[in-house]
């Protein structure tokens, strides 16, 4: 006989008999697994696939022949010879009194119309308990989102696994004993008081209603449900809308390959802006003589002051004519020059794609760019240098593999909240998680090792780690030789930045440096994700060139849980940049300057292309505010909000003699529009988008757009059609088509596909190609095929902190509120869990100010002055603060640098010299959010 | 106006009803901070302690003892020194009896606490009177609260002063240990690290070590001899041995003293005269089944236990009369459900002590996952005696039919009520009559539990049956731990069975339906004079084949036994 190994063995086919008949199971699943691939139901409530089988609640319970006692099925698994009754006299009793003594303790009230416990109870023909009921709990209702009926709990323990094991947000406990057994959120507290974060995968997981969406969404008579997307963050889950005429009344999340059925409190709560009473229903036009000013004050309930309606014929015309005057002015084609289009990471791929075609073949130059300027650009510019390609090496669900993962400059559960659950996850599995920000996040009480560094001294620290790895003989010589070039510049220059020489600048002691060095070199398999962190400072592209270096340097890439991750901040930041929506490359990251991209484009999209690499987003405001752009076309960007100095970009735009802005919502930018289009929402229309982790993905119409607001890629093409472009699409299908024309990297990819399996991962060049989770296998897709080491020195942030400005800022983001808030602070749930704006600070710097937690406090930079309330945060190192730059009424890009990284030419949001100063105005009312979206909207 | 929010003070941000308000939202991130001063006073508690996930439980108790309580403000201090989720230190902490959660705002309990055991035995001895007249009578600044059952049932009824236990108590004695603040627990007069070696004590062990005996030859004996395992279950112990030692490496070893079932005081009895002669079985058992490391889990009722066996222990790993492995004495926290196995381990972990489905069984992944050779304390406490006169002696004990010896706590309407040793297989008629010095005056025999409040209720009737392993099944009863009440015509088994339907609701972890509705359902059931009983047979079938754990199944056994027995009762 050949022997068999345990894993082997673990999938060899089981026999046994089931009500007695003889199945195959398998000794990895169990029996009520197996029962139900056989067509026999067994009752169930605590169990629940993709949750770890408990056992508790004891519906499942089936007779095995020799057993003293009945055995739960959802925690058994087959023996061969076993007998297995799941309907015999005795089972049956003790299913239906488990039904029958649950049903007891049950309110009159009902929470939900498909209660998992009257399903089963009636299917068994559990008639009327015959018990005395409980004393039923009272209703928490503290939380915006989340019902608590406890009444109908059945202490099934779903929730506690969704919350613990699942999502690892440890909010929900289950307490006390006995009869008093209850689910807790933290120390009983009430769920609104709690840590609790509102992923809702506590409510996805209920089975009676005990659990959920708030305002008896629970209860809607849903007549349609969408397989669709989050419309948020880079992540890409999948999620299922459901509609009952035409309005979404609750989400929930779909087993995509990104989120497995999770989601966090965007993407189920977060939908409602879509229904918003201030959405865009008619195009508008500026009313003449109504001038433009950077110091606007926001009212979107205002808006005829400034604005008038105006059909589409009109605003079309008018807005094609403005942009269509300034291109032909001036002659030789200079015109052309005049004018720039920022396109949206939030659009599709079709509409990004389109967009970028539209400024390339109609306004006749490369002035395209979009927010990935202001995210991940300094990490695409160091990628394709390092190693060819800008995308991630490997899924964030990779992390389940790695042995060590490295996570710098990033606070995932809040602005990656689903890939953050992974990475839990890992750690709860034993994965090493080295954790690496100067400020202390909620993902630190994971991590085995936490480096709370210096602001401003990634690179300081990351040379320490490659000067050590190099020092104590830990680099992988055959991968350097076989793969990479440049590996002795680098060597060289790593010699003067020891860990000893470096601890006391970036502040982490150097046998902690020297630890988490070697443990990253020598792992089986190590992983590093990045954010914003490391992107947005003025040596961005340095400090991503050092990670690039350490992978490189250890052979830590090419394979399954090792690699390079900058996560992806928007939906669809990754897809947008791939179909060329910056200024110097057309789609697939083909440079405008590169004769044969130029010439394989001219030839697919039939017109003369410009060779000049166009200007970056900062770099095209500048030049609106010096009177060098006179037009603009922005489509679902936000400048007015987004832009470091916001000042200064209101101004430049407030300069512009011609703006349209195509959006859903009146937003900052709209006000210094001349025609505002109105667009579509995300779940009100059709496209692909593409995750952080490559993966394209179909987003599908749910909703009716309201009033006349239009689809994106409608009013693009009828855009272009009015500059002079002969387009016709009818069908984001036909624009995709033509994009894999012009992508190899895509071309593999069809329509069809993508309806059947929602999505695919590229590369996929040819058709019925699987797609490439991990990339970089064999080859680098550089022109030798290796991958380049850049070394890295010391360069200081732009702007210091001194006397006069002691303190640093950083900004970023918050878990509820998304970019510049125009839809999270419209988005009920959202709004009234952050409501105001705040100033994260550390208690005893706020102490030093002689202010308390949730006084006003200003905070003031060299280019602006804000006020805002100030947030106790022991996280926040002492001489910093951080502000999230979603809130109007204390804009944190009022205060920031605009300074850019030579390579990436992204501005240094995450550093700049502030005072903070105790006092202030209150902040102003922007018309929207504030915690009034959910009486705006629900009354 | 932002002023507004001053009110709002550091660290107290999930305070009351103004939890949720904007200035919370405001003045800090979501949910409860940790108060710095709380932290260092956690902080100054746990000194140099490790804060591994494990010791929760001693870490509340360090608090619980310094302040009386576990004020919120502590508790989430200690969730953030232990890296720990407050959900995660607040269900264990809740799971406990012996944990006082005070939430912010409320009131802490006074400073001592009056315990009064109202188990069948003490509630027999008049625990309600007890309970009625001594919350006036010792006034606001103590705290009288009923308690199950503290393991002094030839006492009863006891009241635990503190930690000081008062037997057979009456009001005036409580009074007088609360007046004199007689809080600590009196110390048993027992064999001493010395004298026990002087006696020959641990000569045992340090000739297994040196080669002088196997771990077969051991083993063998113990298969010999016929003991089984004495904390209710009856597994052959030498088989466990074999079974255990049979598993991959590491091996953990888990002694259960965690004495709960009400009647039980056999393993108290043992500890408190001669402590080493267990531990020396513990080290053999240890050895044999070739355990790396021993957890020795005590309940916390037994304080003077404790003492005990801390300094004996701190003696024996002081001087040492052979190698050592880590041993390590847990406390318990109040929780019958820690008796089982599983939850012990579970406990030992610092969980809440919800058992665990098996299989696997905890022989295979036991305590931190790891083959586990678990024992009850008397189970060991034999071992030394087994192997010195061999397994004949130990065999040779019995009556009809049966092997080896008992030791039987029995409380209730007998003369002399304690811990006596008797062949197996002896009659409750024998018992009484030959051990317990007859029935006290003016009791007539009525019925009798056989295995404390899991083993059922006979009728005096039946007072012929043998009692060992095995010989009650048939009537829908068990031995157990061996832990025999008496009642009289005096009581009543619907009384006594109402008793024990509470002790099992009170007391079932909450994990499984059967169980924690059912006990609720059928004490509901039981309180209506004329019971439903074709509904509590079949609640009580599916109790007894649906639950996780013996708790559950064997809790039906005395409501079975009323209508069976007893019918007369309930008619």
């Amino acid at each position: 006989m050949e022997r068999v190994g345990t894993e082997q063995l673990a999938t060899m086919p089981v026999e046994f008999k089931l009500n007695g008949r003889t199945v195959v199971g398998r000794p990895d699943e169990t029996i009520i697994e197996t029962a139900k691939k056989n067509g026999i139901d067994i009752p169930h409530l605590c169990y629940m696939p993709g949750l770890r089988p408990d056992g508790n609640c004891r519906a499942c319970v089936v007779e095995i022949k020799g057993e003293r006692v009945l055995a739960p099925s959802c925690c058994r698994y087959p023996k061969d010879g076993m007998e297995v009754t799941t309907d015999s006299e005795r089972a049956k009793l003790s299913q239906k009194m488990v039904l029958e003594l649950l049903l007891s303790d049950m309110p009159e009230k009902e929470y939900r119309l498909d209660s998992e416990l009257d399903q089963w109870a009636a299917r068994l023909a559990v008639g009327l308990p015959r018990f005395p009921g409980r004393k039923a709990p009272a209703a928490d209702v503290s939380h915006p989102g989340i019902a608590v009926n406890l009444d109908a709990c059945i202490q099934c323990t779903r929730c506690v696994r969704a919350c613990r094991e699942e999502q690892v947000n440890d909010v929900i406990g289950y307490a006390f004993r006995g009869e008093h057994s209850k689910i807790v959120f933290d120390f009983d507290d009430p769920m609104g008081a709690s840590t609790c974060v509102a992923c809702g995968e506590c409510v996805q997981a209920c089975p009676t209603g005990a659990l959920m969406p708030a305002r008896e969404a629970g209860l809607a008579e849903i007549d349609k449900t969408v397989e669709s997307l989050c419309p948020f963050c880079g992540v890409g889950c999948q999620l299922t809308y459901h509609v009952e005429k035409n309005v979404i009344k609750f989400v929930t999340g779909r087993d995509g390959p990104a989120n497995h059925g999770r989601l966090c409190v965007k993407g189920r709560y977060g939908f409602d802006y879509a229904h918003h009473p201030q959405r865009l229903t008619k195009p508008l036009i500026r009313k003449s003589g109504v001038p433009k000013s950077a110091s606007f004050t926001v009212d979107p309930a205002n808006w005829k002051e400034a604005f008038r309606e105006a059909s589409w014929e009109e605003a079309l015309e008018v807005a094609a004519k403005g942009l269509r005057d300034i291109r032909d002015a001036g002659g030789k084609g200079e015109g052309r020059y005049a004018l720039a289009g920022f396109g949206s990471a939030k659009g599709s791929n079709e509409e990004a794609y389109l967009f970028q075609k539209l400024v390339r073949t109609g306004f006749g130059s490369n002035y395209v760019d979009h927010c990935t300027r202001l995210c991940h650009a300094s990490s695409v510019s160091a990628l394709l240098e390092g190693v060819g390609s800008g995308a991630v090496s490997n899924q964030v669900s990779d992390v389940l593999k790695a042995e060590v993962v490295f996570v710098i400059g990033a606070n995932p559960t809040v602005n990656h909240p689903v890939a953050a659950t992974w990475m839990k996850n890992a750690a709860k599995n034993g994965v090493k998680l080295i954790i690496a920000d100067p400020r202390r996040t909620e993902l630190e009480r994971h991590a085995t090792h936490f480096l709370q560094f210096n602001p401003d001294t990634d690179v300081a620290m990351l040379n320490a780690m490659i000067h050590t790895i190099i020092d104590e003989g830990l680099v992988n010589e055959a991968f350097i030789r076989d793969r990479t070039s440049g590996y002795e510049a680098l060597k060289e220059n790593s010699k003067q930045y020891s860990p000893e020489k470096m601890a006391p600048i970036c502040g982490i002691p150097a046998e902690t440096l020297r630890e988490v060095a070697r443990l990253y070199a020598t792992s089986k398999g190590s992983m590093i994700l990045w954010g914003m962190g490391i992107s947005q400072h003025v040596h961005g592209t340095d400090n991503a060139r050092c990670l690039i270096a350490l992978t490189l340097m250890t052979g830590q890439v090419g394979r399954p849980g090792t690699g390079l991750h900058p996560l992806r901040g928007q939906n669809n930041v990754q897809g947008a940049s791939d179909s060329g929506l910056i200024p110097m490359m057309f789609p697939d990251y083909q440079r405008v300057d590169n004769p044969e991209a130029n010439e394989r484009f001219e030839k697919l999209w039939g017109a003369k292309l410009d060779t000049k690499p166009g200007l970056t987003v900062v770099e095209i405001m500048d030049a609106a505010y010096a009177g060098k752009v006179r037009g603009m076309y922005i489509m679902g960007e936000n400048p007015a909000m987004s832009d470091p100095d916001v000042g200064h970009a209101r101004e430049a735009m407030a300069r512009l003699e011609h703006l349209v802005v195509q959006d859903i919502f009146l937003t900052e930018t709209c006000y210094l529009a001349d025609v505002v289009l109105p667009a579509t929402a995300f779940p009100e229309k059709d496209g692909t988008f593409t995750n952080t982790d490559r993966m394209v993905q179909l987003g599908r119409k749910a909703i009716d757009a309201p009033g006349d607001a239009k689809p994106d890629l409608w009013i693009i093409c009828e855009l272009a059609r009015r500059i002079g472009l002969d387009w016709n699409y009818k069908h984001p299908k036909e624009v995709f088509n033509e994009m894999r024309k012009g992508m190899n990297s895509i071309a593999g990819i069809t329509w069809e596909r993508l309806e059947r399996d929602s999505c695919v991962i590229y590369p996929c060049e040819n058709e019925g190609d699987p797609g490439q989770p991990v990339v970089f296998t064999e080859v680098f897709p550089t022109a030798t095929g290796r991958a380049k080491f850049v070394p890295a020195d010391l360069i200081s942030a732009d702007e210091r902190p001194d006397e006069e400005y002691p303190t640093v800022l950083i900004t970023g983001r918050q878990l509820e509120h998304w970019h510049t808030g125009a839809m999270t602070r419209r988005a009920g749930v959202l709004d009234a869990l952050e409501p105001e704006p705040v100033c994260s600070i550390h208690p005893l710097d706020l102490a030093g100010l002689g202010a308390k937690p949730g006084e006003i406090i200003t905070v003031q930079s060299r280019r602006g002055r804000i006020s805002l309330y100030a947030r106790a945060d022991e996280g926040t190192p002492r001489g910093v603060v951080f502000i999230p730059f979603a809130f109007y009424e204390a804009a944190a890009n009022m205060l920031t640098n605009p300074k850019l990284d030579p390579f990436g030419k992204i501005p240094e949001f995450k550093y700049c010299a502030v005072k903070v100063t105790r006092g202030g105005a209150v902040p102003g009312n922007p018309g929207y959010g504030k915690g009034s979206t959910l009486k705006t909207m629900y009354g | 106006m932002g002023g507004s929010d001053n009110s709002i003070p550091l660290g107290r941000g999930a305070a009351g009803s103004a939890a949720s308000s904007s200035a919370r939202k405001r003045g800090s991130p979501k949910g409860r901070r940790v108060d710095p001063q709380a932290l260092g006073e956690v902080r100054k508690l746990l000194g140099g302690a490790l804060r591994r996930r494990d010791l929760l439980i001693e870490h509340l108790h360090k608090i619980q003892d310094a302040y009386g309580h576990l004020s919120a403000v502590h508790l989430a201090a200690l969730a953030q020194e232990m890296r720990m989720a407050m959900a995660e230190v607040y269900e264990v902490a809740s799971f406990y009896h012996h944990f006082d959660i005070v939430k912010e705002g409320e009131t802490a309990p006074a400073a001592l606490t009056v315990r009064v055991c109202d188990s069948l035995s003490c509630e027999m001895a008049g625990a309600k009177e007890l309970l009625r007249k001594l919350p006036e009578l010792l006034g606001k600044d103590v705290r009288v609260i009923p308690a199950p059952c503290v393991g002094r049932c030839e006492s009863a009824p006891a009241v635990v002063v503190g930690q000081n236990p008062v037997l057979e108590a009456t009001v005036e004695t409580v009074a007088r240990h609360v007046r004199g603040r007689l809080t600590k627990s009196f110390e048993p007069k027992y064999i001493d690290y010395a004298a026990y070696r002087k006696a020959g004590g641990y000569a045992l062990i340090a000739d297994c070590l040196a080669g002088k005996l196997t771990r077969e030859g051991i083993t063998k004996v113990m298969e010999d001899s016929s003991l089984r395992g004495l904390g209710g279950a009856g597994f052959p112990t030498g088989r466990k041995w074999r079974l255990v030692a049979a598993e991959p490496e590491p091996r953990n070893m888990a002694v259960n003293i965690d004495e709960g079932e009400p009647g039980t005081f056999k393993d108290r009895f043992y500890l408190e005269r001669d402590p080493h002669r267990f531990l020396e079985g513990m080290l053999l058992a240890a050895w044999a089944a070739g355990v790396g490391e021993i957890w020795i889990y005590l309940r916390d009722e037994y304080a003077g236990c404790r003492a005990v066996l801390e300094r004996e222990l701190a003696k024996l790993k002081k001087d040492p009369p052979c190698a050592l492995p880590p041993i390590h004495l847990r406390r318990g926290a109040g929780a019958y459900i820690c008796g089982e196995e599983s939850a012990m381990i579970e406990s030992i972990e610092g969980k809440r002590g919800m058992p665990r489905l098996r299989p696997p069984y905890v022989a295979q992944v036991g305590l931190f996952g790891y083959p586990t050779l678990e024992h009850n304390m008397e189970t060991v406490y034999w071992v030394r005696e087994i192997l010195e006169k061999g397994a004949a002696w130990f065999a040779s004990h019995g009556r009809n039919g049966r092997k080896g010896l008992r030791s039987f706590s029995v409380s209730g309407r007998v003369k002399k009520p304690g811990v006596h040793l008797a062949p197996a297989g002896i009659t409750v008629n024998e018992l009484i009559a030959q051990y317990c010095g007859g029935m006290q005056a003016g009791h007539e025999f009525y019925a009798y539990l056989p295995g404390g409040a899991s083993g059922g209720i006979l009728p005096a009737a039946m007072g012929d049956v043998p009692l060992d392993f095995d010989t009650l099944q048939p009537h829908g009863c068990f031995i157990g731990s061996a832990a025999v009440i008496i009642l009289s015509q005096k009581d009543k088994a619907t009384d006594a069975a109402k008793n024990l339907l509470r002790f099992f609701k009170d007391e079932s972890c909450g994990q499984c339906t059967p169980c924690r509705v059912g006990t609720a359902k059928a004490l509901a059931l039981m309180d209506s004079p004329n019971w439903n009983q074709p509904l509590l047979k079949e609640l009580s079938a599916a109790m007894m084949d649906a639950s996780i754990c013996g708790l559950g199944q064997a809790a039906p056994n005395p409501v079975l036994s009323v209508m069976k027995f007893f019918p007369q009762e309930v008619a």
